[in-house]
């Protein structure tokens, strides 16, 4: 790949070198309480018409690199959503710990 | 129909050579190993909303989304010739080669 590229975000991981060879993991695990309670989170914000999953999914891939893999998974959509929200306005940073 | 495809099966494109890493806010749903790069369009698969406004929450228009094939070897640096890689490319993001 030519030097001059800029250095792709880290959900297009594709062809990287050091992506390779690593095995697919089969045991998937089912969300647990955390994870539920934040697929139910987006759910009602998608049904108020707040927010839909083209843009939690821009909010996910725009996380950098060191903490997209110091988080879990519902972990990243939290803080995309948490993210969009604030974006929006609709909530107010001063109130986020 | 200004809505048809542009491009017929066999039709050489050129992936546009951009970036949101380069260009800012943006959300090019196109993998970073094909930017810039040369295939051959397999079929049109019909058209979707754009997820380049979707993910903003913007209006998206419906655009041509295709099957275009690479050969794998120059893209990865790996594999073997008459190895290709097949990707979904939106019609804005393809150019004729």
């Amino acid at each position: 790949m030519p030097d001059d590229r800029p250095i792709p975000a880290i959900h297009d991981m594709g062809g990287i070198a050091r992506f390779h060879c690593t095995p697919v993991e089969h045991d998937e695990a089912p969300p647990d309480a955390f994870g539920k309670k934040v697929d139910a989170l987006r759910q009602l914000l998608a049904q108020k018409k707040l927010m839909t999953v083209d843009e939690l999914r821009r909010g996910i891939e725009s996380i950098p690199e060191a903490e997209y893999f110091a988080l879990g998974y519902y972990e990243r959509w939290l803080r995309s959503i948490t993210a969009l929200m604030v974006e929006k306005g609709i909530v107010e940073k001063d109130i986020l710990p | 129909m200004s809505d048809a495809p542009i491009f017929a099966p066999g039709a050489q494109v050129r992936v546009k050579d951009d970036w949101p890493e380069r260009r800012g806010p943006c959300h090019i749903r196109t993998p970073h190993y094909i930017r810039g790069r040369t295939g051959t369009v397999v079929r049109p698969l019909g058209a979707f909303a754009n997820p380049e406004d979707l993910a903003f929450a913007r209006p998206a228009p419906k655009r041509t989304l295709y099957h275009v094939l690479f050969e794998q070897p120059p893209i990865w640096n790996e594999g073997k010739p008459g190895d290709t890689v097949m990707v979904e490319v939106f019609e804005h993001w393809l150019e004729r080669a």
